[in-house]
C-alpha cells in the first residue's frame, strides 16, 4: 500500500466518523428517552402482567369466587399453586340423609419463584377467580419470602378498600 | 510439562491431545466472554495472532427442554417455548403451537393468523435490533445499541399491551391467540412502522456506510455456499451466502403466501453480507406488518371448537417456521396420550454455531469475535 492510498483511507475513515458524529450530535440535542429508575418510574407498566392474584368475587364482593376445584393446581406447569381448605361436616337434621359437607377455603399458596406467568391457571379457572396483578416491582432478597397467600392478600386488599 | 499436566479441564485436555504441533497457546474464549452473549465456550489454539484450531464447547445452559416436553401436558409445555430463544420467542411459540395444531387438525381463525404474523414480525424486528446493537458493541461501537434499544422499546411496549410480557412471551394458543388486538395497538403498530422507516436510513448513515465498520466486516468470515449447506445453516447466515431460502416462502404456512415481501439475499458470503441481510429483513418485516394491518379481517381470535384438553391421535408431525436466526422446527411424536411421546426441537443456532470451527481457522483472533457475532447466536437455543 503506498502513501497515497493510506492517506485516502484515513480521509475516508475521518469522513464516516464525521457523518456518525453528525447523527449523534442531532440526537444529543433531542430530549432524553431513558428514565432514571428508581428516582423516576415509567408510566406504561399497567399492561404488564405481574404475579397471579385472586380477584374480587363477582357474586360476593367481599370474598373470592374460588370454588376450590383445584384446576389451577393441576394445570400449572410448575406447580406454583396450592389450594388449602378445610372440610366442615355438619349433621343433617334429617337423620337418613347424608351428612352435609362444606368446604371452607383457608388459603391459596402461590410460589412466585417458579411462576412463568403463562396464564394457564387464569384461563382454565372455571369461575374466572384468578387474574394478573399490577404488582410488578415485587422483588425479594430471599427466595423463601417470595411465596404469597393469595387469599390473605385479597382479604387484606378488600378490608383496606372498604 | 508440569503445567501441561495441570492445565485445563476435560475438554481442554482432549483438545490438547489432538494437537499436532506442541507449543501453541491454548486459549479459552468463554464461558464468560462478553462477546459470546451467554455461556458459550470456544477453545482456541493460537499460532501467533492467528487461530489454527477452534472448538466450541456447549451445554452450559442445558435445561432439558426436550425431556420436559415428554413429561408435561401439551398445555403445560407452552411457557417453555418462550425460553428456548428469548429474542424471538414468538417464532418458537408458533413452531410448537403449529405442530400441535397440525397434528390435531385445529383450524385457526383468519384474524388470529394475521395477529400472529404481526406480532411475530414485530418480534423479529426486536430480535434483529438486539443483534444489531450487540454485534456493533462487540466490534467496539457503543452508541448504536442505545438507538436500537430505544426502537426496540417501542415495539416491546406494544407487545406488552397484548401479551402481558416483554421478553418471554407465551401468547399463542392452540387454535388462536390469547387476547385480541385493539385500536390502540393497531395505531401504535402503524406508528412503529413509521418510526422504523425513519430510523433505518439513520442506521445506514451511522453504521452501514461507516468505513471503519466495513473494514471489520467486509471479507471477514467468508462462508462459501457449499460449506453453509454442508452444516445445515439457515436464516440470514445462509442468505448471506447467496441462497434464497426462507421457510416463509419455501414451506409456506399461515397467511404468508398472501403477503408481498422479498427475501433479501447477498452474495458476498462475508460478515457484512449477513449484516446486510438482517438490516434488509427489518425493512421487509415492516412491510409485512403494514400489509397485515391493512388486511386484518374481523372475527374470532380463538377457534370456537378449540379443545380445552389436548389428546392428539397417534402419529407424528413436523412443523417449521422462519425465526430470526433461521429454520425453527418442531418434530412431535404422539402415542395418543396427553403428553408427547417425543418432542424434538430443531434450533437454527446449533447448526450455525457448528460451522464456526471451520470458519475461524486461519483468521485473526479479533476477527473471530466479528465472525461469531455475525452468526447471531442465542446460546439458550443451542443448548435447549
Ligand atoms: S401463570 Fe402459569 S406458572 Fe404461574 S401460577 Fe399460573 S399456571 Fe402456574
Ligand atoms: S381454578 Fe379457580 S376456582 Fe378452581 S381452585 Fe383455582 S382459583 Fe379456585
Amino acid at each position: 500500500m503506498n502513501l497515497f492510498e493510506e492517506i485516502r483511507e484515513a480521509v475516508k475513515g475521518l469522513y464516516s466518523l464525521a457523518v456518525g458524529m453528525g447523527v449523534t450530535g442531532r440526537y444529543f440535542v433531542k430530549p432524553e428517552v431513558t428514565v432514571h429508575y428508581p428516582r423516576k418510574t415509567v408510566d406504561n407498566i399497567q399492561t404488564y402482567s405481574g404475579h397471579v392474584e385472586l380477584l374480587q368475587g363477582k357474586k360476593n364482593p367481599l370474598e373470592s369466587d374460588c370454588i376450590m376445584c383445584g384446576t389451577c393446581e393441576r394445570n400449572c406447569p410448575s406447580g406454583c399453586l396450592t389450594v388449602k381448605y378445610e372440610e366442615i361436616v355438619e349433621e343433617n337434621p334429617e337423620p337418613e340423609k347424608k351428612k352435609k359437607k362444606t368446604k371452607k377455603m383457608t388459603g391459596l399458596i402461590y410460589d412466585y419463584s417458579y411462576c412463568s406467568l403463562c396464564g394457564q391457571c387464569i384461563e382454565n379457572c372455571p369461575v374466572d377467580a384468578l387474574g394478573f396483578s399490577n404488582h410488578v416491582y415485587w422483588a425479594e432478597f430471599d427466595r423463601c419470602n417470595i411465596t404469597l397467600d393469595l387469599l390473605a392478600r385479597l382479604r387484606e386488599k378488600l378490608s383496606k378498600s372498604s | 510439562m508440569t503445567t501441561q499436566n495441570l492445565a485445563g479441564d476435560f475438554y481442554t485436555q482432549c483438545f490438547l491431545s489432538e494437537q499436532d504441533e506442541s507449543g501453541r497457546v491454548i486459549l479459552n474464549m468463554g464461558p464468560q466472554h462478553p462477546s459470546t452473549h451467554g455461556v458459550l465456550r470456544v477453545i482456541i489454539e493460537m499460532e501467533g495472532e492467528y487461530i489454527s484450531r477452534a472448538e466450541p464447547v456447549i451445554g452450559y445452559l442445558h435445561r432439558m427442554h426436550e425431556k420436559m416436553g415428554e413429561v408435561k401436558t401439551y398445555h403445560q409445555y407452552m411457557p417453555n417455548m418462550g425460553r428456548v430463544d428469548y429474542l424471538h420467542a414468538l417464532a418458537w411459540n408458533w413452531a410448537y403451537i403449529g405442530a400441535v395444531e397440525k397434528l390435531c387438525q385445529i383450524e385457526v381463525p383468519r384474524r388470529a393468523e394475521f395477529i400472529r404474523v404481526i406480532t411475530c414480525e414485530m418480534n423479529r424486528i426486536c430480535s434483529h435490533l438486539v443483534w444489531w446493537g450487540a454485534y456493533l458493541l462487540d466490534l467496539g461501537a457503543f452508541t448504536p445499541i442505545m438507538y436500537a434499544f430505544d426502537d426496540r422499546e417501542q415495539a416491546l411496549d406494544l407487545l406488552q399491551m397484548i401479551t402481558g410480557s416483554r421478553l418471554t412471551y407465551c401468547y399463542y394458543r392452540f387454535g388462536g391467540v390469547r387476547t385480541d388486538i385493539d385500536n390502540q395497538f393497531i395505531s401504535g403498530a402503524r406508528d412503529f412502522c413509521k418510526l422504523m422507516k425513519s430510523r433505518l436510513p439513520m442506521y445506514k448513515d451511522l453504521v452501514t456506510d461507516n468505513y471503519i465498520l466495513r473494514k471489520r466486516c467486509e471479507e471477514i468470515g467468508e462462508l462459501p455456499l457449499e460449506m453453509a449447506r454442508r452444516y445445515g445453516a439457515t436464516g440470514p447466515v445462509l442468505r448471506g451466502s447467496g441462497q434464497k431460502y426462507d421457510v416463509r416462502r419455501a414451506e409456506p404456512y399461515s397467511v404468508y403466501p398472501e403477503l408481498d415481501f422479498d427475501i433479501p439475499v447477498f452474495n458476498e458470503c462475508d460478515a457484512m453480507a449477513r449484516y446486510r441481510v438482517r438490516v434488509a429483513e427489518m425493512e421487509q418485516s415492516v412491510r409485512i406488518i403494514e400489509q397485515a394491518l391493512s388486511k386484518l379481517p374481523k372475527g374470532d381470535v380463538m377457534a370456537p371448537k378449540a379443545p380445552k384438553r389436548i389428546k392428539p391421535p397417534k402419529g407424528d408431525v413436523y412443523f417449521a417456521v422462519e425465526g430470526a436466526r433461521g429454520k425453527i422446527g418442531v418434530y412431535l411424536a404422539s402415542d395418543g396420550s396427553s403428553t408427547p411421546y417425543r418432542l424434538k426441537l430443531r434450533s437454527p443456532s446449533y447448526s450455525n454455531l457448528s460451522l464456526f470451527a471451520e470458519l475461524a481457522q486461519g483468521t485473526l483472533l479479533a476477527d473471530a469475535v466479528s465472525i461469531l457475532g455475525s452468526l447471531d447466536l442465542v446460546i439458550p437455543e443451542i443448548d435447549r
